[in-house]
Formats: C-alpha cells, sequence, structure tokens
C-alpha cells in the first residue's frame, strides 16, 4: 500500500522526487531541498495521501560511510553531500508510510522547517540540530534540547570524539581537575 | 603534633575521629533517623522503589522517609547517571543540605560512570560532590542497598562520614588557632 | 472591618487605604517564574520545567529535557549489534524486554531474517514483553497515584511488580536491565515450570488490580484531581504524533500490534482499549485496562507456545554449537569472529517498530556491512510526547502539572536517550 503512495509522489513532483526505494518493506523518497515544503504540504493535505502524523525526523552523517561488499562508487567520497535529513511520516486513515530523505551538503546545512505542519518536528529538529548543526529555516525556536549552551560542537557528527567532555562544574579539591589548568607544586 | 589537618582523606582522619562516649548517643540517633532525598535520574530509581517497597523494606532501617527538600534530609541518594549538564544542580542540592551530611552513590552510574564513557556521562557523582559509600551494580540488587545502607550506618556512628570528619577538623583548626593565639 | 483595613495598611504600607477600592487595594498581578527543576519528585527521571505563572495558572512554560542525554547513539557506533542491547535496556527502563525485542527486530529487518524466526522464539519473545508491559503500567500508574497522595495502591503494585521482577530474573538473569533477546531468538529458554508461576503470578497480579481499581476509581479525591485535566483531542495527538496509550484515550485507534502486526501477534486476541475524552482520567483507564489485556495475552501464550529452537540457526547470526565450537577450528573461528566483529549486517537502512509502553517505540538503524552500526537512531514516545506536555499543561494550575506529567509516563531514559 506503501508502494502506491511512493508511485504517486513521483508522478506528481517528477522534478523534486531525485529517486525512490523501496529497501526492507521501507518505502523511501529522495527529495530535492528546495522542493520539500511543497512536498510535504501536498503529503499532509492530499486526501488520497493524508500523512497526518509524523513519526520521527533524523540525520545521517556519512563522513566515514565505506560499506563493506560494495563497490567503491558507494563510498563517500568530498564530492557527495555529507548528510542526509530523513522525515517518517504516516497516516493513520490509509495505513500507509513514507521516508522522506533530503541530501544537505556540508557548507550549507540548512532545511526548510516542517515544524508548522506537524508540530511533533518542532522538538525532533531541535534534537537534529543539537547533535549534527542542521538548521532549520522557520523553525520557531531554534535552540540546543538536549545539551547546554556552553557546549560547542555538535556531537554525532563522525569527527566530534565521543569521548570530549565539555564538563561545567568540578569538585575544587579533584586531583586532576579538567576545569583548572594543572599546577607545578602539589600541597 | 602536627595535625594532618590539610585533608579529609579516611585514613588520616582515623587518628582523630576516636569519639567520646557521650558523642556516640547523637551519632546513634542521626544513624537510625536517615531522611534521604532521593536524586533519582534513572533506572536505578527503579530498583530504589523497590528498596522501599513491602519486600526489601528501607523502613525497618528507620530511612522510609523522603524528604523532597534538601534542607530537610540529611541522606542524599544519588540514584543513576550523572550528566554534565546535571552536575550545577547537583551540586546547588548539596550545598543546600545542612551539615552533617552524607551521601550514597546508588548504581555504578554514579560511582564511576558505569558503561557510559562519553562526552556528556559524568564519570562519577564524586566528580562534584565528595560520597561516602558506593554501591556497585547496575542496578544494584535491593539486598546491595541494605548492605551499603549499613556500611554508612557504620561509618555515621564511628564520626567518619566525610561531613562528620570535615565537621571534626574544623573544630580541631578553630582549637589550635585559640591555642596558638592564646600563647 | 477594622482589622481587614488595618491588614490592608500594613500590607500597602499606606494612609489612605479607606480611599482605596477593594479592586485597587489588590495587589496587582505580576507573571512570576518558577522553577521545576531537574531534580523534583514529580519530575519523573530528570526533566525542567521552567513555567511562567499568574497567580497559580501556567501562562508559559518552557520544559527542558536532556539532563539524563547518556548518548545511546554515539555508544551504539561504537559497539558490536550484541553490544547495543545492554544500551536499549537502559532507554525505556520500566520495560526493558520491549526495548530489546525492537533493536533484535530492526537488526532482523535489516538482514532479511523478519518471520523466519522460530516459532518458539517468537512467542518467548511476546511473553517476555508483555510482561514489560505490565511492568510499566504498573509503575506508571502507582507512581502517579503516589504523587497524588495515594501511597497504598503505590504499594500494592509495587507488590505485583516485584513478583514480575522475580520472574524475569528466573529467565533472564537480572532483575531490571534483562539483554535477553539476542538477534535471532532470545539468549536463554524459559526455566522450568515457568508456565505454572506465571499463571500463579497472573491470578495474583489480577486481585492487585482489581484492589487498586477499587481504590481509585470511585475515589472522589482522585476523581477531581484527574477528570478535566490535560485533555487532548484527537486531531492534536494525530498531528504531535502521539501513540499509545496517551493517543487510544483521546480515541485514536491506532495499536501496532494490531495495525501493522509483528512476531505471534496475529494468532493472539486481545481488544484495544480507546477513551473518549483524553484527559488524566481516561490514560489511567487504558492504562489499567492494558494491563488487563496483558494478562490474557500471557495466558494465550503460554497454551500456545511450541516447542522448538529459541535461536534462528542462520549462520550469520547464530553462535555455532559448542561441541562444535570445542572441536573444530572452523567453528571456533566463526564463534571468534562473531563475538569480536560482531553480526555481518548488510548495508543498507531499515526502520522497526513495534509498541511499546508508550506508544510506538521504532529503532531506525543504518548499516555500512560491518558488525557495528553505522547509525542507530532510536524514536522514542515518550520525548513525542513531551513535546506536547507544554501544550497540555497551559491554562492549568502548577498542581496539576503533577496528574499530566504522570500520566505522560515520561521515561527519562527513553526521552534523552
Amino acid at each position: 500500500m506503501s508502494k502506491q503512495a511512493l508511485d504517486a509522489l513521483a508522478a506528481k513532483f517528477p522534478s523534486a522526487v531525485a529517486r525512490t526505494g523501496s529497501a526492507n518493506s521501507d518505502e523511501i523518497a529522495w527529495i530535492k531541498r528546495d522542493d520539500l515544503l511543497a512536498v510535504a504540504t501536498w503529503l499532509r493535505d492530499d486526501p488520497a495521501m493524508a500523512f497526518d502524523s509524523p513519526v520521527f525526523c533524523t540525520c545521517i552523517d556519512w563522513l566515514d560511510y565505506r560499506p563493506v561488499g560494495r563497490p567503491p562508487s558507494e563510498h563517500w567520497n568530498e564530492s557527495k553531500p555529507r548528510f542526509t535529513v530523513c522525515y517518517q511520516l504516516r497516516s493513520v486513515a490509509k495505513k500507509h508510510r513514507i521516508r522522506l530523505e533530503i541530501e544537505v551538503p556540508e557548507n550549507d546545512p540548512r532545511l526548510p522547517s516542517l515544524a508548522d505542519l506537524w508540530p511533533a518536528f518542532d522538538w525532533q529538529e531541535r534534537e537534529t540540530f543539537d547533535m549534527y548543526g542542521i538548521r532549520f529555516d522557520g523553525h520557531p525556536d531554534l535552540r540546543r534540547i538536549y545539551l547546554y549552551e556552553e557546549f560547542v560542537g555538535y556531537p554525532l557528527r563522525k569527527d566530534y570524539p565521543k569521548e570530549k567532555r565539555q564538563p561545567l562544574v568540578r569538585r575544587d579539591d579533584l586531583p586532576i581537575n579538567p576545569l583548572r589548568p594543572l599546577k607545578k607544586e602539589h600541597h | 603534633m602536627g595535625l594532618e589537618l590539610s585533608t579529609t582523606r579516611l585514613e588520616d582522619a582515623a587518628k582523630w575521629a576516636k569519639q567520646s562516649k557521650l558523642a556516640r548517643i547523637p551519632e546513634w540517633g542521626r544513624k537510625f533517623s536517615l531522611f534521604t532525598y532521593p536524586f533519582v535520574t534513572a533506572c536505578c530509581g527503579m530498583e530504589f522503589m523497590s528498596v522501599a517497597a513491602p519486600k526489601y523494606d528501607i523502613a525497618r532501617f528507620g530511612a522510609e522517609f523522603p524528604r523532597f527538600s534538601p534542607r530537610q534530609s540529611d541522606l542524599l541518594m544519588i540514584v543513576g547517571t550523572i550528566t554534565e549538564k546535571q552536575g550545577p544542580a547537583l551540586k546547588r542540592v548539596y550545598d543546600q543540605m545542612a551539615e552533617p551530611k552524607w551521601v550514597i552513590a546508588f548504581g555504578v552510574c554514579a560511582s564511576t560512570g558505569g558503561f557510559y564513557q562519553n562526552y556528556h556521562a559524568m564519570p562519577g557523582a564524586d566528580q562534584v560532590i565528595p560520597v561516602d559509600v558506593y554501591i556497585p551494580g547496575c542496578p544494584p540488587r535491593p539486598e546491595q542497598v541494605l548492605d551499603a545502607l549499613i556500611l554508612l550506618m557504620d561509618r555515621i556512628q564511628d564520626g567518619r562520614g566525610h561531613s562528620q570528619l570535615r565537621l571534626k577538623r574544623d573544630a580541631m583548626i578553630a582549637a589550635q588557632e585559640a591555642q596558638t593565639g592564646d600563647e | 472591618m477594622a482589622d481587614a483595613q488595618s491588614l490592608k495598611q500594613l500590607v500597602l504600607g499606606r494612609k489612605d487605604v479607606q480611599d482605596l477600592s477593594d479592586n485597587e487595594a489588590e495587589l496587582p498581578p505580576e507573571l512570576m517564574t518558577v522553577n521545576m527543576g531537574p531534580s523534583h519528585p514529580a519530575m519523573h527521571g530528570t526533566v525542567r520545567i521552567v513555567l511562567t505563572v499568574d497567580g497559580e495558572k501556567i501562562v508559559k512554560s518552557d520544559i527542558q529535557p536532556g539532563y539524563l542525554h547518556r548518548c545511546f547513539e554515539k555508544e551504539s557506533e561504537y559497539a558490536t549489534y550484541t553490544q547495543v542491547f545492554p544500551y536499549t535496556d537502559r532507554l525505556n527502563y520500566v520495560s526493558p524486554m520491549i526495548n530489546n525485542v525492537g533493536w533484535a527486530m530492526a537488526a532482523e529487518k535489516l538482514m532479511g531474517l523478519t518471520g523466519k524466526l522460530p516459532k518458539r522464539a517468537e512467542y518467548i519473545r511476546v511473553i517476555v514483553s508483555e510482561m514489560s508491559r505490565i511492568t510499566d503500567h504498573a509503575t506508571c500508574i502507582g507512581a502517579s497515584a503516589m504523587e497524588l497522595g495515594a501511597f497504598t495502591p503505590f504499594l500494592y503494585l509495587l507488590k505485583a511488580r516485584e513478583w514480575l521482577y522475580e520472574l524475569l530474573e528466573k529467565v533472564s538473569g537480572a532483575r531490571l536491565t534483562h539483554s535477553y533477546a539476542r538477534v535471532g531468538g532470545v539468549s536463554k529458554d524459559l526455566p522450568l515450570d515457568f508456565d505454572h508461576d506465571l499463571t500463579q503470578c497472573l491470578d495474583k497480579i489480577d486481585g492487585v488490580v482489581v484492589d487498586v481499581e477499587k481504590m481509585l476509581l470511585s475515589n472522589k479525591i482522585f476523581y477531581d484531581r484527574v477528570v478535566g485535566i490535560g485533555a487532548m483531542t484527537k486531531e492534536d495527538a494525530i498531528k504531535t504524533g502521539c501513540a499509545g496509550p496517551i493517543a487510544r484515550s483521546c480515541g485514536v485507534d491506532y495499536d501496532v500490534r494490531r495495525d501493522f502486526p509483528y512476531s505471534v501477534y496475529p494468532e493472539l486476541d486481545f481488544d484495544v482499549p480507546l477513551g473518549t475524552t483524553g484527559d488524566c482520567y481516561d490514560r489511567y483507564l487504558v492504562r489499567l485496562e492494558e494491563l488487563r489485556q496483558s494478562s490474557r495475552i500471557l495466558r494465550q501464550c503460554l497454551k500456545q507456545i511450541p516447542d522448538g529452537a529459541i535461536m534462528s540457526d542462520d549462520h550469520r547470526v547464530a553462535l555455532p554449537p559448542k561441541k562444535d565450537t570445542y572441536n573444530t577450528i572452523e567453528s571456533m573461528i566463526r564463534h571468534f569472529k562473531h563475538i569480536m566483529d560482531g553480526i555481518r549486517v548488510p548495508a543498507g537502512e531499515g526502520y522497526a517498530f513495534l509498541e511499546g509502553g508508550n506508544g510506538e517505540l521504532g529503532f531506525f538503524v543504518v548499516s555500512d556491512g560491518t558488525g557495528r552500526p553505522y547509525k542507530a537512531y532510536c524514536r522514542s514516545p515518550s520525548f513525542v510526547h513531551l513535546s506536547t506536555a507544554s501544550q497540555l499543561i497551559h491554562d492549568h494550575y502548577i498542581a496539576d502539572v503533577v496528574p499530566i506529567f504522570g500520566m505522560i509516563n515520561m521515561i527519562g531514559g527513553e526521552c534523552d536517550k
């Protein structure tokens, strides 16, 4: 059933849909960034589509992607866009699901926000911004949600080391205190 | 004699933690009437609820009533993972408690960070506040928690909790200065 | 009259108080910012709500999660597929088996093993998931009732939960963080006499549920505190992505077990309770009814469970039998590679979802062909529901935040991942 939704989408927006795919019983449509709002509005308002419920919004960072058992052309290189933002939608009435994937380059990590269409994406887009640094244009309140404001960097990017802490507070008498420079002499 | 007063390390404290017979009575009272502040963050909270529940009753040790205000409690139980974002809140809660106060790090996340070694989970709550008893386990069985509580109660009776030693050390420094002031 | 006047004088500090009308003598309203901090008895786990209140009415609220962000996604990228199971336990820690099964389903989907597992493994997964669902609903109802002052139902439900924890400990080895499911099946078989133990346990739990109902259902105090509080319309529930007991209490008829059935749910017979108004009372009723339905599912499973293998014998996921591991070099190497490198999942992406205690719990996995996931995203229902809390507590009193928050069942580990 979702396959029909995918075909209808491809038929309605032939220029916006870069390609479609059906993998592991998921229906995926790759959408161009500039046409995202138009496509999303149509998906929500069209009675045959009726995608009224949002599921999730996340981002994939392809920096280290070197798939085993696949030709080297599928490995990531500098010419390909670094991020892919995924939106999964579902329909309560029609019971079909679709995933929209939008490729976002690293030098211009912006995307139109879908928070007006589906309120759940408000917080989910904040989370994607917090973790990956993708800016959503038109978002009502884009700020960090999981991490604190003083945090520098976007931790889920592949080039952020896992154990790089940025502590806010430490005890004064800790022998090794990252918040204070090492003294030459200890009492 | 030169007292090693610049530290509250428990090994050094054994020298001057001996109590008179009279001092044992308030400590006995304190250990059997602990008011816990359960600083619950994560999964260990479920085991904390089980410890307070009828089967592994914590009330038989006198520590039943959680006081949800730091001003009214004396045992801070750090239950669950402490993250960097939570650090200032934890420090503030600890500072608001009145002396003498004790801290139990409940669970391995609060003790050393557990198996979370990443940019947000703090490697143990003792990076921020001094901890008296550590309970390993993910989550610890309720029997482990009760064992730790008994251990803490022994510490309280001997006067060797961090806060009690700090108070004692401050009293001794004041006494020493008064003595040198007289001379 | 005289002492009212002198009181006003005292408060306003003026001498010509008799010239003021009653309206003017009232203290001018001023919006106040109140912090329900990250450490709060009613903020399950840790969530900070900064409320702007007019008197006691909430005008604006800013909900700040993230105090328990333990970096599930980043840690998963450095762990093999089997090593991620303990991390998934700690996501929704009141129903950990469901998370384990969800992660196993996600990895199996990418490998093409969905529906090809042995029947016994599927039945065991359903049994432990439903037991976890009972613990989830029992903890939610118990804790919310306690926060409203009803301490006895809390203790009764914890007693019931304790029986289930003992059984789950017999099955998996741990009371709370089981890490029981594996990709391709489950790790250990059910213990002896399990069906006898579970049947006894369920009979006792049914008695406890009847007691709790008697205490809360027609209790005027409880009724007054939760009826009409935090109501949500059906359209809002759909638009904001709510699923699970919260959406069902608004009338949205969506249950993953029935609409997108997975595992052996097509062979089981259960009802999906629906509410009407979507307020806290309906949520409580829906959860209580789901507890009974889980009990019903468990009894059917115990009757229908077949004998057989508990793990798929597909070479890509299963460890070789111990006799071969110790005697042949090929099996030993396979065992070694399986543990050290992890299960080789072919490159691709997939989203597997199931009905968690709170709604649609899903895992979106991107794989690059090695034994470690390239990306493992958990679609957590608590995060989505917490984002609706801001509009739910609007125009309510501060004291209403407690039942609303309790009945959303926001689990900190799942919300903050």
